[in-house]
Parts: C-alpha cells; structure tokens; sequence
C-alpha cells in the first residue's frame, strides 16, 4: 500500500502522520506540496492537522481552494482513499469533499486532552479492523470541531451509516451535534475525523488504539 | 471603481457560542434588555470596474466560492 500525506503552509502534524504511517505500512509516505496538481498514484491520501493558513476566514477554507485539493478531489473520484485529520477534517468538508462544516467548539476554548470514541461502523475500509461498537481512546486538539450540519444532511448521513466515529457517552469536548467525532463520504473513501489516531499508535505514546485506523487503511491487518 | 461590502452571517438555528459569549458580557456591563447577539464578519472590497452588474455577479461568485461557507453562513451584497 502507498500511501501520501499533504503539506500546506500551517499545517504540523504531518511529521507525525508520516511517523505512523511508516511505522504502520513499513513504507514511508510520498509528500505532496499544495501546488501540485498531480499526484503519483497511492492507495491512500491523508490530510494531516495543523493550522493551515492560520485558520484564516474559516479553518480549512483556503486551504481547500488550493491547486492541490482539485487533484485530491479527481483521486477521491476514482475511488482513492482519502482521510483527513483534525485540520485535514476542516480542509475535506470547506472542500466539498465531506458533508456539514465544523464551527467553533460550544465552549469557545482548545481542547487538548484524551477523549473516548466509540466504533460506530466498522463497515468501512477505515474502521474495519475495530469491533463494532468498541470504545477506543483517542487525543483531541482542536478549537474548531464543533460539526454541524442542517437536518435533512444529518438524517442522511445517519441514515446511511456516514457516521464512523462519535464521542463516547460524555466525552463530547465540543459541542458536536450527535457527538460525531468522524464521518465518511456516501462513497465510502473520504473519511474526515477530529481526534488524532496517529498519536496513539504505540506503547511509547500510552497506548495504541488509534493503529487500528491505519491498520484498516494501510490493509496491514493480522490474518 | 465599485466597492463593494460584503456582511456574512450565521444561518438562523446555526449555534453561535460566540454570540452567547457576548450576549453575556453586555449583560454582565448593565446593559438591559438585549435580545439575542449574532457575531458575523464583514468584507470590504474594490473592485476594477465601472459596471455595476458586473460587478455584483463577481462579488456574489466570490461569497459562493470562499467569502461565505453556505452550509452555515447567509451572505448579503451592497455596493457603492
């Protein structure tokens, strides 16, 4: 599996998203600058977190108008996975890619702490090396994840089982309508989440319920 | 030359912890009898052209694709 991770300026979790997929894959991902507008073939695109732009008119929303977002955007159309994290998250739904926006958290501060998620569709190419309902621990870093989106698109997404992730009961660090932490595309390869998984991979980090993901992703699961 | 204001505000039923942020503070100044408080942004631009229609169409074409987020925000245009 080869994977990419995209670098914007302000974004600065890339270092250890490309951390967790080396050590995941056993292969390093290629980067890919914002200008680029062509993007080697991978099985896997991911947005990392950070502040790109400096969260500027809206966290994510110029970042999503650069050149490189219409390459991602034709690689998503050809059924190329993409997972966006955190910042990634903001950029896949100010793109269009996602559904919904993510707003200021309801208590107007950051939120830096570990929360709970709860596993709510494995039935994805993201989450399927988790159990069906299982609560993993996940850290969060953000001050603009409070999603939203009006209610004919959350029915639908609901319906549809878009929802991959939520806040376990009481961990919600920001507001987020339903406590959806992450979603999927109806296609089902665009994944945009809050929490970062790629800190909790190892026992160096206290834990590795976030490998999972990447497991899932990266096609690395044990026979 | 045509500028052009642009006021970007949340959709109604959209939260607006900022807003209730403010609300608060202005309750907490004395002053009484403030209804809700919506925070939104304003946008000055220039634009280099005497056509009016012209420009308000870029305008508008400019809050579709990055000015506004429409799945959160209204927009409106005035121009002078």
């Amino acid at each position: 599996m080869k994977s990419a991770v995209v670098q914007l300026p302000g974004l600065n979790r890339d270092r250890d998203m490309i951390a967790a997929l080396t050590k995941i894959s056993g292969n390093a991902p290629i980067t890919i600058w914002q200008t680029e507008t062509e993007i080697p073939d991978v099985d896997l695109i991911v947005i990392p977190g950070g502040f790109s732009y400096g969260d500027y008119l809206r966290c994510g929303a110029i970042a999503a108008r650069m050149p490189v977002m219409q390459a991602i955007k034709a690689k998503a159309d050809a059924g190329v996975k993409v997972l966006g994290v955190c910042n990634g998250f903001q950029i896949l739904v100010e793109a269009g890619l996602l559904p919904g926006a993510l707003m200021r958290n309801a208590s107007l501060k950051f939120v830096c702490k570990e929360i709970k998620l709860e596993v709510v569709n494995v039935d994805t190419a993201f989450s399927r090396a988790y159990e069906q309902g299982q609560i993993i621990r996940c850290p969060v870093a953000h001050h603009d994840g409070n999603y939203f989106a009006d209610e004919e698109t959350l029915k639908t997404i609901e319906d549809n089982g878009q929802v991959v992730f939520r806040y376990a009961a009481g961990t919600n660090p920001n507001g987020s309508v339903n406590d959806i932490a992450g979603i999927i595309n109806a296609k089902g390869n665009v994944l945009g989440m809050m929490p970062h998984p790629e800190n909790l991979i190892e026992a160096a980090h206290g834990g590795a319920d976030g490998r999972g993901l990447f497991a899932s992703a990266l096609d690395v699961i044990a026979a | 030359m045509i500028n052009a204001r642009v006021t970007v505000t949340l959709k109604n039923g959209v939260l607006d912890p900022q807003g209730k942020a403010i609300e608060g503070a202005l309750g907490a100044l004395g002053f009484d009898g403030i209804g809700h408080v919506r925070q939104g942004k304003v946008f000055d631009l220039q634009i280099e052209t005497a056509d009016k229609a012209k420009a308000e169409a870029e305008v508008k074409a400019m809050c579709e694709k990055l000015l506004a987020n429409t799945v959160i925000e209204n927009y409106t245009i005035s121009l002078a």
